[in-house]
């Protein structure tokens, strides 16, 4: 959709006025990083951080591993459509890359995404949305498992952004623990409408 | 160096005995006291209800009073916080006189906590007490540190009444939260101020407070008037009444 | 015209219902007590909330700029922006881009924007089927209602009449109100509508000029799944929601939950950069209504800062107690009560009142808008324009006269604590006396401190 003539006259229009009141312009402050909060232990941190918004952190040594713990999940046994990003720990049973419409992934049990790094303050773990062929992945299956490099962990939210400065993926997003609500009288339920759980495996030689 | 005495107008009608315990505790402690005559308000009524018009001469008397004091104190924060904060807009910047009375009035706890730097009190108050901290002081005065702030500051009021002997302290659940006096709020806003301060009241009484003290005498005014007509079992007294000594009930 | 909010009235049936103000006000406190833990818990809460403030008052002053900024590089990116003058044009630009696409259903997150333009009803009016995925939204849109709170928006309501209410429109169980069974029960409701949502709408938390991208935070994960189905997003946002660099989000990402919520961060910050791909659509509303006017103000720019946490409304001692819908405003609480009468002051007059100037929200504030100052300062702007009714004006007007003229003030002190003495409880406890409504009057002394002064002190 084009813009019509109202619309740029409207943009015009807020400009100007913007433009005709001058405001005296402060400079634009930058963080001081030794201000502010870093872990001696980061992945204690993050363990802990993640636990308190809902979401189970397994620390293991390879690849390898991820399997027999997800096995352990009686949901993950009878799950039957399972995508993966995370080929090398545990391969999907749904190819995909070959599905075109993002609906027809609305049945997906669970989904094997692969993070970037850990936020050890908040609990939080990036993914790049280029690491998936459809983005809804992260929000459609009823339940996701994130593998996540042990090495790859950052204290605060100051140092994430400074890693993902120039990322050029078309989305990415901070996932903190699964989804959950407390707008009914407060009570926290997880599972709202994205993930009812997560799951994240650190991985000591990704 | 002579001190002024700037009694609110409300405590000189209705709490007479909240400016007596001020004026001895300073007297005691070897402050000149003088209390100068005149005094009224100093028109935070008009100002928070917005009339401007109507505060400016109020406040420009209050100035010409205690010009010539070296400093002033009152036993209210929030009458402080007026002249302290809200005065400017009533003054031109370069006042001389302003600039002298804005700076230099102290609420009482403040004076007697930065300024005498009071280490000793001879005084006993042996109950059981729990501390309403009235809003004006805490966030306008910064008398203590308000629990949404994390800027750390120690708590002058506290620290005072510390020194007063057999004080068994009660926390309430919410140290800060605003009791709706508010001054005109009290009335505009009757039944949220009147709720305010139930809960308040209530809050103080479940933990077997026996006294509510305060530095702000218009919340104890408040809370005192709520007390009275639901008849809890608690009594409210300013802070400058257990500092100088008052038995329980002197309020 | 809108009608006149007196919000002493509105508010009254609410506060005056023990089992549903006491019950909401533990609610929010609640909320803000998580809040406290979580600012705690970083030693540099104070100095964050400084550099919050400082970038967003470097950023208004220089809107104009950021805002050229931030459309070349979405524009860049793929992205389709608009300018909407005020709600009307935000809502016409919306059904612009719906008819352009032939779409009948939408599916929306959380916009306090869109709530602002009333642009749910402008669309129903025109025949489309407007579905909230928040579930806080569609309880409040099931049932007719509106938000009560900017982040929180169904808290006024109990979990009981959320059963009602799903048990009539989704089919639950009569009388079921367990939290996690409606929850699911929405759940299973929802994921239908997506399923059949042709445009996604969201909000918008931050919009970065640098890069032209956007940030949606989201704890249910509704704007990621409304917008990774559909091939259009919408995303609407006002002009006051610009940040210059992406590493500001360092900033603003760290307070904005904590302060919302108590939580460390939300569980989805979702990072937009153009539309999903080459056959997909981005369209984003840059919103003035009002914000460039609110701009030219010295005394109420700050208010702009707001990067709606809602924090001012869990801490406000009012609000707690006389519920949202007693603003009759999009945004109620302490910042809803300095926006509301710029839009207009004499429909919202009562608001900058319904405050007792306790200061909380000014502390609470992650961007440091000095919210009770602004509200007093309304007080005086109102005054001003002779919106205070003058019962009022003129009892401000003798008090003054009466503070002015000691002697009289004393002869008016003698005479009122006299007649407290002597006159019936009647006469001074009834309706008319509005404080003695709930109160007793203090016990009137014989002597004030002037007099006991004189007998005293003076020699």
């Amino acid at each position: 959709m084009k813009p019509t003539l109202a619309d740029t006259d409207a943009r015009q229009g807020i400009l100007d006025r913007i433009n005709t009141k001058h405001v005296d312009i402060p400079p634009l402050p930058d963080v001081d990083v030794d201000r502010v909060i870093q872990f001696d232990q980061p992945i204690e941190k993050f363990v802990e951080m993640l636990a308190m918004v809902g979401g189970q952190a397994h620390q293991v040594e390879s690849q390898g591993e991820v399997r027999a713990l997800l096995e352990e999940i009686d949901v993950f046994r009878t799950a039957t459509r399972i995508v993966s990003s995370a080929p090398e720990s545990i391969a999907g049973t749904i190819d995909a890359t070959q599905i075109e419409d993002p609906h027809h992934l609305s049945t997906v049990d669970w989904t094997i995404a692969r993070g970037e790094f850990m936020v050890a303050e908040n609990g939080s773990i990036w993914i790049d949305g280029d690491t998936l062929p459809h983005r809804v992945l992260l929000f459609i299956a009823q339940y996701l498992a994130i593998v996540v490099p042990r090495s790859q962990i950052v204290s605060n939210m100051h140092q994430a952004y400074e890693r993902i400065d120039n990322f050029s993926a078309r989305f990415g997003v901070f996932v903190s623990g699964p989804s959950k609500t407390a707008d009914i009288e407060q009570s926290l339920v997880l599972g709202a409408h994205g993930c009812r759980k997560l799951q994240v495996f650190i991985v000591d030689d990704l | 160096m002579t001190v002024a005495l700037f009694v609110p107008c409300y405590i000189d009608q209705l709490y007479p005995d909240v400016a007596i315990a001020t004026l001895e505790v300073l007297e005691r402690l070897g402050v000149d006291v003088a209390y100068p005559d005149g005094q009224t308000c100093c028109g935070q009524p008009m100002a928070n209800t917005g009339c401007e018009t109507d505060t400016a001469p109020v406040a420009r008397r209050l100035v010409d009073l205690f010009a010539d004091f070296d400093a002033v104190v009152c036993p209210s924060g929030s009458c402080v916080s007026m002249v302290r904060n809200h005065y400017a807009a009533y003054f031109d910047a370069e006042d001389a006189k302003f600039q002298h009375v804005t700076s230099k009035t102290y609420e009482l706890c403040e004076y007697l906590h930065d300024v005498v730097g009071v280490t000793h009190l001879d005084v006993k108050f042996p109950h059981r007490v729990s501390l309403h901290q009235s809003c004006h002081g805490l966030r306008e005065l910064r008398l203590g540190q308000s629990s949404e702030s994390m800027t750390p500051r120690e708590n002058k009021v506290r620290k005072l009444l510390n020194l007063v002997d057999g004080i068994e302290w009660v926390e309430p659940d919410r140290p800060d939260d605003c009791c709706g006096f508010g001054g005109t709020f009290a009335v505009n806003e009757a039944d949220v101020s009147a709720e305010m301060g139930r809960a308040r009241i209530a809050d103080h009484c479940d933990k077997g407070s026996e006294v509510l003290a305060s530095a702000d005498m218009s919340c104890l005014m408040h809370l005192q008037g709520l007390i009275r007509r639901e008849k809890n079992p608690i009594q409210v007294m300013h802070v400058a009444q257990i500092l100088s000594g008052r038995p329980l009930g002197a309020a | 015209m809108l009608p006149i909010v007196q919000h002493p009235a509105a508010a009254k049936e609410f506060v005056n219902d023990p089992n549903r103000s006491r019950w909401h006000d533990q609610a929010l406190w609640f909320v803000r007590s998580k809040r406290d833990k979580q600012a705690a818990s970083l030693p540099e809460w104070e100095y964050l909330r400084e550099t919050a403030s400082g970038i967003k008052t470097h950023t208004i002053a220089n809107l104009s700029h950021y805002l050229q900024e931030f459309e070349r590089n979405a524009t860049a990116r793929g992205a389709v922006v608009h300018w909407a003058r005020d709600a009307e044009h935000h809502n016409e630009i919306v059904l612009r881009i719906l008819h352009d696409h032939k779409t009948k259903r939408i599916v929306k997150s959380k916009s306090m924007l869109t709530e602002e333009c009333g642009l749910n009803h402008f669309l129903e009016d025109n025949g489309i089927d407007v579905v909230d995925t928040d579930l806080g939204e569609r309880i409040v849109q099931l049932r007719g209602e509106t938000p009560s709170h900017i982040v929180l928006p169904a808290i006024h309501i109990k979990k009981e009449e959320v059963g009602d209410t799903f048990h009539e429109h989704l089919g639950t169980d009569e009388g079921a109100s367990d939290p996690k069974y409606l929850a699911e029960a929405a759940r299973g409701h929802l994921r239908d509508k997506f399923l059949a949502g042709e445009i996604g709408i969201t909000g918008v938390n931050f919009a970065i000029a640098e890069t032209g991208g956007l940030v949606v935070c989201t704890n249910e994960g509704n704007a990621d799944l409304g917008t990774s189905l559909p091939r259009v997003h919408i995303a609407c946002m006002g002009i006051e929601k610009l940040l210059p660099r992406q590493r500001d989000l360092g900033v603003f990402t760290r307070l904005l939950a904590r302060s919302a919520t108590g939580q460390p961060i939300t569980s989805y910050t979702s990072h937009f950069n153009g539309p999903r791909d080459e056959n997909s659509e981005l369209h984003i509303v840059l919103v003035d209504n009002g914000r460039s006017r609110l701009r030219e103000s010295e005394t109420f720019r700050a208010a702009m800062h707001c990067i709606r946490c809602g924090a001012c409304m869990n801490t406000c001692p009012v609000y707690r107690r006389s519920g949202g819908h007693s603003y009759r405003a999009t945004v109620p609480g302490p910042i809803g009560s300095v926006l509301s009468p710029t839009r207009d002051q004499n429909s919202y007059k009562s608001l900058p009142y319904a405050c007792s100037l306790c200061g909380s929200c000014s502390d609470v504030c992650p961007v440091k808008i000095p919210l009770h100052h602004q509200l007093l300062a309304w007080r005086g702007e109102l005054v001003g324009k002779k919106l205070l009714p003058v019962s009022k004006r003129l009892s401000m007007r003798c008090a003054s006269y009466l503070f002015r003229f000691p002697a009289l003030f004393r002869l008016v002190g003698q005479v009122g604590r006299f007649a407290l003495r002597v006159l019936p409880r009647w006469a001074t406890h009834n309706r008319l006396n509005v404080w003695t409504i709930a109160r007793e009057l203090p016990e009137p002394p014989k002597e004030s401190f002037h007099q006991w002064h004189r007998r005293h002190r003076n020699h």
